[in-house]
């Protein structure tokens, strides 16, 4: 058999999405940033909303995102993606409107935009994607950076008296009375990607449902700020990130 | 004839909004301006225009909200006053830098710090200079009057979106909290969603249909992608320069001395002029309305015929940094302020500017 009897329409099983640009990715071999792009990437095309969606970048590694996604963007300041949301989302109810955040921008800086939207009960769609470190600025911590985590801002690893604590923020989210849908997700095999997906697609449709806003944390890799492998970065990830960020919904309603 | 309704300099600011056809109004409660966000909650005009009215978590929140709005094509704007100004420094870099229309209403107070809820001219510098960070200018416009209060705000818009950049009114505490008659024009239609589409479908995010995607950003890595941005925008600054001064004069015809003043100090100066006339002395004034852009010119012009000019600010002494660069040496140019709060009045005016010509 040769491989132009098997490239067939019908022996097709899987296509990139239209909606991902052919633009080379920024981000390093590893990180979990584009499979996350691809994955909201398909559930807009899929639900056919490119026409609709708006989407908010941070500042952080996925500033870019606007590079990779075909459809409007909005650049924010750091850590203010959930203030253009909520009034993106107001003067616009008819559209899907999305802000991506880092957890620096998210759980650092933009900790008063983000408890606030959710407050509101915007009816937004919040994507929280925490590697537990900065990874634009070189590997400095971030909030959720584990205690004992090595980064270049703590060198002989995060100590809760010097550094305080890791934050749970999407557990406080889930908290929010403005909050429909919280949940926590990861990227690291098929099965994690394809429970992201449906996370995500269950996020967009509430945001036409006048629910209040959708949370979806994103527990994710940055080998090259924890300075280890791609697979070895997936391992620590589940043996020091998932006992701390446990996944699953929060809440559903 | 229009309507004629007593009201403050504040309330104007919300019945302006909501009768130009303001999308969005979102702020933070600050005295002495906290009138205008009252007023739009107490009208819901979001029950007769459609227009959205969000009291936001802080003065960072309230301007991010206006730049996303404003990456919409919306019309929207906020208002503050001076400690909230510099909170949103930030966002109006952004708005600048990524060229978006909005209108942000600065109704003055004393500083520095949290200062004092009293009037003041003390952001002169901060406005018309930018503020924030990067070679940028919001377009200046400061209200004398609470019906300037009211006609600026559509004006604010109207010169924001020729431009595609913010338009601040800089007000200060009297004029936000003095009730004046105002005539309160026939309102204007919220623009629809295909007068938008026809407006701003080249660079808004109203949703990709029948075009290539819009992308607001105002990053560039490429320092030369940068660079020619920078150049794009003074270019733009020029332009506004050259077509949106505005001002106004009071008995400058024969004037020898010539008084400039803007906001609240414009109409104590007009007092001054009479009372230097009563003793012989040909006073005149000048009324910078935009204060960016600077009337450069129309003070020029006027230097020839004048042996002194005397700046009269609410604060330490600002805008007379920017006549004497256009005088640059040729007659004197004096200042008299008040601080903190602290407004002076006419006879204190006279005796300070008859020190300055003996």
């Amino acid at each position: 058999m040769e491989i132009q009897d098997i490239i067939r329409p019908e022996n097709k099983v899987y296509g990139k999405t239209a909606l991902l640009k052919d633009n080379i990715l920024h981000y390093c071999p590893g990180c979990s940033h584009g499979v996350v792009h691809k994955v909201i990437a398909e559930v807009i095309e899929e639900m056919g909303i490119q026409d609709k969606t708006i989407g908010i970048s941070p500042v952080g590694c996925s500033v870019f995102a606007y590079n990779y996604l075909d459809i409007d963007w909005q650049q924010a300041a750091h850590g203010r993606a959930p203030a253009l949301a909520t009034a993106t989302k107001r003067l616009m109810p008819d559209k899907y409107v999305f802000t991506y955040q880092g957890d620096g921008d998210l759980a650092s800086i933009g900790t008063a935009e983000v408890m606030h939207a959710c407050n509101r009960g915007e009816n937004i769609v919040i994507i929280f994607i925490n590697n537990a470190i900065y990874g634009m600025t070189g590997g400095q911590m971030a909030p959720t950076t584990l205690l004992g985590q090595v980064t270049a801002t703590t060198p002989y690893g995060r100590k809760a008296e010097l550094n305080g604590y890791p934050l749970k923020i999407t557990e406080l989210i889930a908290q929010l009375e403005g909050t429909c849908y919280v949940t926590r997700q990861s990227v690291q095999n098929p099965a994690a990607v394809r429970k992201t997906k449906k996370a995500i697609r269950k996020a967009f449709e509430n945001s036409m449902m006048k629910k209040g806003t959708s949370f979806v944390e994103v527990v994710s890799t940055c080998n090259s700020g924890w300075k280890v492998t791609p697979v070895q970065a997936n391992k620590w990830m589940e043996e020091n990130m998932f006992p701390f960020y446990p996944l699953g919904d929060m809440k559903d309603r | 004839m229009a309507e004629k309704i007593l009201m403050k300099g504040n309330e104007a600011i919300a019945y302006g909004a909501i009768n130009c056809g303001c999308d969005g109004y979102f702020g933070y409660p600050i005295t002495p301006q906290s009138e205008v966000m009252e007023t739009l909650m107490k009208e819901q005009p979001w029950e007769t225009t459609g227009m959205v009215v969000l009291q936001a978590e802080s003065e960072t929140s309230s301007i991010n909200m206006v730049y996303g709005g404003a990456c919409c094509g919306k019309k929207v704007m906020t208002s503050s006053s001076s400690p909230g100004i510099s909170l949103m420094c930030e966002g109006l870099s952004y708005i600048a830098g990524t060229e978006l229309p909005c209108v942000v209403v600065n109704v003055m107070r004393g500083g520095p710090g949290l200062g004092t809820i009293q009037p003041s001219q003390g952001d002169y510098f901060q406005a018309v200079k930018g503020g924030g960070h990067g070679d940028y200018h919001p377009i200046v416009l400061a209200p004398a009057s609470a019906q300037d209060m009211y006609d600026f705000v559509d004006l604010a818009f109207e010169l924001a979106f020729k431009y595609r950049n913010p338009a601040m009114i800089l007000g200060d505490g009297v004029i936000g909290q003095m009730m004046e008659k105002v005539e309160v024009r026939p309102s204007k239609p919220r623009r629809t969603e295909a007068e938008i589409r026809a407006l701003c479908d080249s660079w808004a995010t109203t949703g990709k249909l029948n075009r290539p995607s819009n992308t607001i950003t105002s990053l560039a890595l490429d320092p030369q992608v940068q660079e020619n941005f920078n150049i794009k925008l003074q270019k733009k600054y020029a332009e506004i320069e050259a077509n949106e001064v505005r001002y106004s004069t009071y008995r400058t015809e024969d004037a020898e001395h010539l008084i400039v003043a803007f906001g609240c100090m414009s109409r104590i100066g007009e007092t001054v002029v009479d009372m230097a006339r009563e003793h012989g002395i040909r006073l005149g004034l000048l009324r910078p309305i935009t204060l960016y852009p600077f009337p450069k010119k129309e003070i020029d012009s006027l230097v020839p015929q004048l042996k002194s000019i005397i700046s009269l600010e609410l604060n330490a002494g600002q805008m007379v940094e920017d006549i004497r660069l256009v005088v640059n040496g040729r007659i004197p140019v004096n200042f008299y302020g008040r601080q903190g709060g602290m407004i002076p009045d006419p006879e204190e005016i006279l005796e300070a500017f008859m020190k300055t010509i003996k």
